[in-house]
Order: C-alpha cells, then structure tokens, then sequence
C-alpha cells in the first residue's frame, strides 16, 4: 500500500470527521485552536499591559530589546517537556498546564518586544499634543500610544501566535491531546504503517498555520485606526520593522 | 516543596554523575546538533544569496520570492517533517529541508536590504572605476551589505538551534535526544531534560556570539561609525 493509499485510508475511517470523536480532525482542531488562542489572550493580556506602561516611561529598554531574542534561544519542544516534567512530579494534571504554561512563556517574548518597539518608535508629536489638550498619562497611553502602534503590536501577535499553532502540535509528544500534532505523533509510534496518517496530520497542521495566517492578516487590515491606513506607506522605523519577522 | 520533591521521585533534579557517565554521548549529540545547524544554514545561505541576486536583478521576482519564502516560514516544524517522512524516510534530509527553507525569509530579506542600503555614491564610484555588474555585487554591495547579512545570519542559526531539537522526533539525535530521553525512561530523568535544553541554549548563544565577533572582524568599518 502506497503512501497516498494510506492517507485514503486513513481519511476514511468512522469518526474522522466528527466534531465530538477525539479522533475527529475537526475535533482536533478545535482543540489545537482552543489551545493557541487561549495562551495568545493570556500572554497578550499578560506583557501587553506592561510593555505598554514601561515603554511610555522609557523604561527596561535593554529587556525590550533582548526578550526576543532570549525567546529564540529557547527550544519550545524542551520547555514543553521541562513543565511536563515538573507537572507529573508535583502531582499536578499534565494533560493541560505544563502545555498552557510553555505556550504562554514562548508567546511573551515577541507581544512584550513588538509592544515596547511600537510605542518608543511613535513619532512624539500627537503623545505632546494630547498632553497639552489635558490627556491624562494613562488616557495617553490608552488612546494614543496604544492604537497608534496597534500595527507593530499585531505583527508581534501574529509571530507570537503562528509559534504557538506550531508548538501546540508538539505538545502531542508528552500527552493526550496536542491538537492535530496528536495525529503526527501516533503516526510516527506505528512506524512505516503509520504514514498515512503521519501525512494527513502533517497536512492538517500545515492548512490550519496558513489559515491562521491569513486570518490574521484579515484581522490587522480592520483593526488598523484609519489614519494609518492612509500613512501605511510611510515606512515604520527600521527598529520596529526588525521585530517584524 | 522539598517534602513534595521526597514524596514524588528520589530522582535529584540534577545528577553531576549522570552527566559524568554520559560525557561521550553528550558530545557525540552536542556535535550531531551543530552538523545539523551548519549544513541547514548553509544550505539556507546559499541558496538565499541565489535568490537575493534573482531579486536585485528583476524587481517582479522580489515579492515573488518574499511571498514563498513567507509561506514556507509559517509551516509547523512539526507539519513539515510529518509532510516529508513518508518521502525521505526518517533520514538528515528529512531534519534539513525545512531546517533551510526557515532561513530563507529571513536572508533572502536582510541580503537584499543590506545591498539596497549600499549609498548610491559608492556604487557610482565602483561604475566609474569600471566595476562590472558582478564584480561590483561580489565586491562592493555585497561586503558593504555584510552587517545587514550578518544579523539576519544569528536570527537564522538562534532559531534553527532550537529547532533542531525538535529533529529528535526523527531520530536525529542532537540535543532534542536528551530532551525526549528525559520522559522516555521509566523513572523521569530531570538531569537529561535540563542537560538537553541548557546546551541547546548555550550553543545558540555562543553561535550567535561567534556570528557578533566575525561581523566586527569581516566589517570592522561599523564599529568605527558607531564609535
């Protein structure tokens, strides 16, 4: 049976498209969404508030400048299995905090850089004239600073969250779950006869990653103030435009 | 925590000995990681300064190239490795090919910017002393261009150093080994965890050090301007 016969196969059996079977593929990715987005909201909600704040206050600017690349250095597929560890030591559920708690950790670096970059990089001259029209510093923050560097921040999300669809397949290795990664992984358990699923699950995870994508550019072109969608053009500074990546 | 360390595992968090005993294979798996980073980034390179010379000679294939490299970027190391086993087999070029086609974005990009940042003057200069096309690319624009080169060069080899780990899936070996042989055993074993995922880091830090030392080396003019 060749590769493709396997993949036919597999394609076929009961349950592959169920919504409520584990063994479902839209099952999975539910599961691997839920699971990306979730540890998006919450290292979003985590970094964005406070790189917000430290860079209106120019502060911790070597942090902002590092974080990245420290997130780099750091092998998602070992700090999976770090918290796996430490999880079943301390007797905690390793089926779901380890993953949130890795995911979340790699999602941080490039929301927190992108954020502070996106701020410090403004050009000063609305953050004076709020000042002068009587804007508080926090209503600056919020109402300025915050959605004029919304693009910048975005694209830090879109890498943050595009890191985390690719990690979550991973976490398939050290537990149940882990998405569509699960398929990959079980497939590559069954060795040479588990090719076809290796291949369908391999597809899966590579179709939802380019929709991810696309959605989220769909979602920067709405979400952009207006007044700078008329000064897209206008090139972002070269600071900012490297953490785009 | 310490009652609950006791209560658990009698397995200490990290064993000197069990890094003494496994001296060789730690090399042997240190050297497989580096042999995979270097032959992935080379691979990269080369063909990124193939299609960054594409790119500054037709305008049209820029985008082109930017817009595939981009598509490739965002594939799942996972994703991609599973698309390929039932091809390549577990083998090195299995780990390789998405390990290259990462870096590609990233270089095909800093390439073409470090040239485009090349002051027209000098370029003028070059024309005006009888430069030719490719004689004023290989020996002008391209090591006036090797700063940009080189930065995008450590973002490459940072990432692929922890991707790499992730080969392990494919019986690769590297330091992804001592990661999965971690929970592999019957009793955890938290030293080969922390072994695989410190070394890892280390050699990306150094890697990105060597790449920092070899820029000031191969273009010492930016220090000078930076004073």
């Amino acid at each position: 049976m060749n590769v493709f016969d396997q993949l036919a196969a597999w394609l076929g059996e009961p349950g592959r498209w169920s919504f409520t079977d584990p063994s479902g593929i839209p099952y999975r990715t539910v599961e691997h969404l839920s699971f990306s987005l979730l540890s998006l909201v919450i290292a979003a909600l985590l970094t964005i508030p406070l790189a917000l704040w430290l860079a209106h206050y120019r502060r911790a600017a070597f942090l902002a400048s590092s974080a990245v690349n420290i997130g780099r250095a750091i092998p998602s597929f070992g700090l999976i299995i770090l918290f796996w560890f430490l999880a079943s030591r301390w007797e905690v559920d390793t089926t779901f905090w380890p993953l949130l708690i890795a995911l979340v950790a790699l999602a941080l670096p490039p929301l927190f850089t992108n954020t502070y970059a996106g701020v410090t990089s403004l050009d000063q001259a609305p953050v004076d004239a709020a000042r002068g029209t009587g804007y508080t510093e926090g209503q600056i923050m919020l109402r300025i600073e915050l959605p004029l560097s919304l693009p910048v921040v975005l694209a830090g999300a879109r890498v943050a969250f595009l890191q985390l669809v690719a990690t979550v397949a991973i976490g398939a290795i050290v537990n149940d779950g882990g998405g569509l990664g699960r398929y990959i992984v079980d497939g590559f358990a069954q060795g040479a006869g588990g090719y076809g699923e290796i291949l369908g699950g391999g597809i899966a995870v590579i179709v939802l990653a380019l929709v991810c994508e696309g959605a989220f550019s769909l979602l920067t072109r709405f979400t952009v103030p207006r007044g700078l969608r008329i000064t897209r053009k206008n090139e972002l500074p070269s600071r900012a435009k490297a953490t785009i990546s | 925590m310490r009652t609950l360390f006791a209560a658990q595992s009698d397995r200490p968090l990290f064993e000197w000995r069990w890094v003494e005993r496994n001296a060789d294979n730690i090399v042997t798996r240190f050297t497989e990681h580096v042999s995979l980073t270097a032959t992935a980034l080379g691979i990269g390179l080369v063909l990124s300064v193939g299609l960054a010379v594409l790119s500054l000679r037709w305008r049209w294939f820029y985008p082109v190239t930017l817009s595939a490299a981009g598509a490739l970027y965002v594939i799942p190391s996972l994703g991609a490795f599973a698309l390929l086993v039932p091809f390549t087999g577990l083998s090195f070029t299995t780990a390789v090919i998405p390990l290259a086609t990462y870096t590609l974005l990233i270089l095909v990009r800093n390439i073409v910017t470090g040239v485009q940042q090349v002051p027209t003057e000098v370029r003028e200069a070059a024309i005006g002393l009888g430069f030719t096309r490719v004689n004023l690319l290989f020996r002008v624009e391209l090591p006036l261009a090797l700063p940009v080169v080189i930065a995008g060069l450590r973002v490459a080899a940072v990432t692929t150093i922890g991707l790499v780990t992730v080969t392990s899936m494919l019986g690769m070996g590297g330091l992804g080994f001592f990661i999965r042989q971690g929970i592999q055993t019957t009793t955890p074993n938290p030293t080969a965890i922390i072994v695989g995922i410190g070394l890892s880091i280390l050699l990306a830090v150094l890697v990105d050090l060597l790449l920092w030392l070899s820029e000031r080396a191969l273009a010492p003019w930016t220090r000078k301007a930076r004073g």
